[in-house]
């Protein structure tokens, strides 16, 4: 980027995801597509893809769309397809001289549509090289059909279909690290981050997405208030907890070579990040410690991994 | 030009000769060879299609939509599961009115898995909303791909449409064709513009909106009237299309049905041995016919009627096993169609050929024996029967 990032200017600029969208106060989503899009070259169009999802459902309801460019949802498991068709199209309308100038593809899709039914296609479409961004804004259920556990639920986690009770105490299995699987796909540029702060790590990294060539992955973090049961006005300090744990570690991998993006000054115990969420609040009760000690010999071991990675 | 081709390298090359902007590509038998022989198309540089190999037929399909409402042409071939794969977004497709042209090659769904000819894997897609149109024979194959897109594309119709043509019988064997000079198939087609695109300049479109129950009801409204209305035009294109083959084509194809009192009603390349049986009975002096449905989608069901008017007994002849318990989809269509006629024949429903099994002028002869029995006593017997498997005892 050819300028300092300020904030304030990013903010100034006119929205490509407008108000009025139907999103629940304190939700993540929202942040993280506006924040994404802000990154965008004002003279650049872009087609944007949804999948289904909290975000297409409140975004684009007949007759109303929330974005100022131009948009496309098909259906839960094909945004990633669905990117690529539209990409395949530009390249042979430019071709045949039936379109012109810079026009950006941009896929958003929730961690169900990502981890679970979408991955087939985000695998292929990545494979393929399609010069386009998949984001997946990650809050670790399935939110729209009311908090189900998917693949990206972190262990331990209460979900509708991960319950809490005498005989079950939240969602068996690890997180799945999709931001790897993706880094394994050889594509030039991954990487993994979140709404922190004045947003000057999300946007750098969108930036860098939409304008290297090829397939680019994000994996952004996204609070999810009614999921992960906190207060709404928490959004800024859930995300930051999810860094200063290292729960949500920033880093990014380019053309190969891994980067840490932010090392907290002092490295928060998972507790904190966990206190305040409703979906752990059976972790804390008497006995359970050891519930909270296998969650942070995890953490602890994959940002160990994370640090070898990155040679910080 | 004549030629001799296979009707997948015939369906290839009218392809080539639409050089689509985009086809989403993905192999299943008995469907592989038109990516194939395409493939090499874009190899010696005989199109400029963005051919995109994608890793399932489910992304073949959302490729298409996701061009096609970028403003691109767009073409897909497929078979059996393939399609069943497909099914979720075959009603994406049309409800998002995309003229997609996609080639079916009618294969068996499993399961059991099994690799040939029947109708279950297009009649499973009958209700998504998608023009169908099959062929009896390699050139019907070609010239049928070939009206594809101006049916579909026309402004009041913009509905996706499936060619399907009888995998291995119609797909593998070779026959001699008619070709088109390109340029004239060219012409024929003219260029794809739509009104509203994702990559128009002066106007973004949001397209595939979460649609609420104010708004869900007129859209599918609009959609049914779209294959209401589809009906003139595929009869419009086949007559601009005899202007320039000097081949004629309807809704369906009347057979020596004239004077016919006994009569089949079928679909597909079974037309073929159909109509030999029904020439050998006619030598004998039987009054034998078929009308053979070339649309299935939107249903003739008024022209099927006055075909079949004049009958005294008619076999519905399905490919596909339903399993309402109650007749195959083409025999529903058939009694619904026939429900208002004052006089009505007798009607009897034939599953028959599942799973590639064969059909000859044999067993169509001896089902219009069938027929001329029915037809004297006015005894049907069993209303819903399958025809050429073997019986328990057979088998033991």
């Amino acid at each position: 980027m050819s300028k300092i990032y300020n904030l304030k200017r990013e903010v100034e600029k006119p929205p490509r995801l407008t108000g009025g969208h139907r999103l629940c106060a304190g939700c993540g989503a929202g942040v993280v597509v506006s924040g994404v899009l802000r990154a965008l070259n004002q003279e650049d169009r872009a087609v944007v893809v949804n999948a289904t999802s909290c975000l297409e459902v409140s975004t684009f309801m007949y007759p109303y769309t929330a974005y100022m460019d131009s948009f496309i949802h098909s259906a839960f498991e094909n945004s990633a397809a669905t990117c690529s068709g539209v990409e395949a199209a530009y390249n042979a309308l430019k071709r045949r001289g039936k379109v012109d100038g810079t026009v950006k593809f941009i896929t958003f899709a929730g961690d169900g549509g990502t981890y679970d039914i979408g991955f087939q296609s985000l695998s292929g479409a990545m494979e393929r090289g399609h010069d386009m961004v998949y984001v997946c804004y990650d809050n670790e259920a399935y939110m729209n059909t009311g908090i189900q556990r998917s693949s990206s639920t972190p262990l331990f986690a209460r979900t509708t279909t991960t319950p809490v009770g005498s005989a079950g105490q939240g969602k068996k299995q690890n997180k799945k690290d999709l931001t790897e699987i993706l880094v394994a796909h050889n594509i030039p540029y991954v990487a993994q981050t979140a709404p922190l702060g004045n947003f000057k790590d999300l946007h750098t990294k969108s930036h860098k997405a939409i304008y290297t060539e090829g397939p680019c992955f994000l994996n952004i973090l996204s609070p999810c208030p009614r999921g992960w049961d906190y207060p709404m006005a928490q959004l800024a300090q859930i995300t930051k907890l999810a860094v200063d744990t290292c729960v949500w570690p920033l880093y990014e991998v380019e053309e190969g070579i891994w980067r840490l993006s932010y090392i907290p000054k002092k490295k928060l115990p998972v507790e904190e990040f966990m206190r305040p969420q409703g979906r752990f609040r059976h972790m804390f009760q008497k006995g359970n410690e050891w519930m909270i000690e296998e969650v942070q010999k995890q953490v602890d071991q994959r940002w160990e991994s994370l640090l070898e990675k990155t040679g910080a | 030009m004549i030629k001799q081709l296979s009707g997948n390298e015939a369906v290839a090359y009218a392809l080539k000769q639409l050089n689509p902007d985009v086809m989403g590509a993905f192999p299943i038998t008995p469907s592989t060879e038109i990516p194939e022989y395409f493939a090499q198309y874009v190899a010696d540089g005989q199109v400029n299609t963005e051919f995109v190999t994608v890793e399932s037929e489910h992304s073949s399909m959302s490729v298409c939509i996701a061009a096609q409402a970028a403003g691109a042409r767009t073409v897909c071939a497929t078979s059996s599961c393939g399609l069943a794969l497909m099914y979720e977004l075959l009603y994406v497709a049309a409800s998002c009115r995309l003229p997609i042209t996609l080639v079916c090659v009618n294969r068996a769904l499993s399961g059991p898995i099994n690799i040939n000819n029947d109708h279950s894997d297009s009649m499973g897609a009958r209700d998504s909303g998608w023009i169908q149109i099959y062929a009896e024979n390699n050139q019907e194959a070609y010239d049928n791909v070939i009206m594809a897109m101006p049916i579909g594309e026309t402004p009041w119709v913009r509905l996706p449409v499936m060619t399907c043509m009888d995998g291995f019988i119609t797909s593998h064997a070779v026959e001699n064709m008619q070709l088109l000079d390109s340029d004239v198939v060219k012409r024929f087609v003219g260029e794809y513009k739509p009104e509203n695109y994702l990559l128009k300049k002066e106007n973004p479109l949001a397209v595939g909106p979460y649609d609420i129950s104010a708004y869900y009801m007129e859209h599918k409204v609009l959609q049914a009237e779209a294959m209401k209305a589809a009906k003139a035009r595929i009869l419009e294109v086949a007559a601009e299309f005899e202007r320039i083959s000097g081949r004629s084509y309807g809704l369906l194809e009347e057979y020596r049905m004239e004077d016919a009192e006994l009569a089949l009603v079928l679909i597909g390349s079974t037309a073929g041995t159909a109509k030999a049986a029904v020439d050998r009975l006619r030598e004998k002096g039987v009054k034998a016919g078929l009308v053979k449905i070339r649309v299935f989608r939107p249903f003739p069901g008024q022209e099927l009627a006055k075909a079949l008017a004049g009958t005294r007994a008619v076999a519905v002849m399905d490919k596909s096993e339903g399993f309402s318990a109650n007749g195959g989809p083409l025999f529903s269509e058939t009694c619904s169609a026939l429900y208002d006629c004052k006089e009505r024949p007798y009607l009897i429903n034939i599953v028959y050929g599942l799973g590639g099994r064969d059909v000859t002028t044999g067993d169509i002869e001896k089902l219009f024996g069938r027929l001329a029995n029915i037809a004297e006593t006015g005894d049907i017997g069993s209303v819903y029967t399958h025809m050429g498997q073997r019986s328990r005892e057979e088998i033991a």
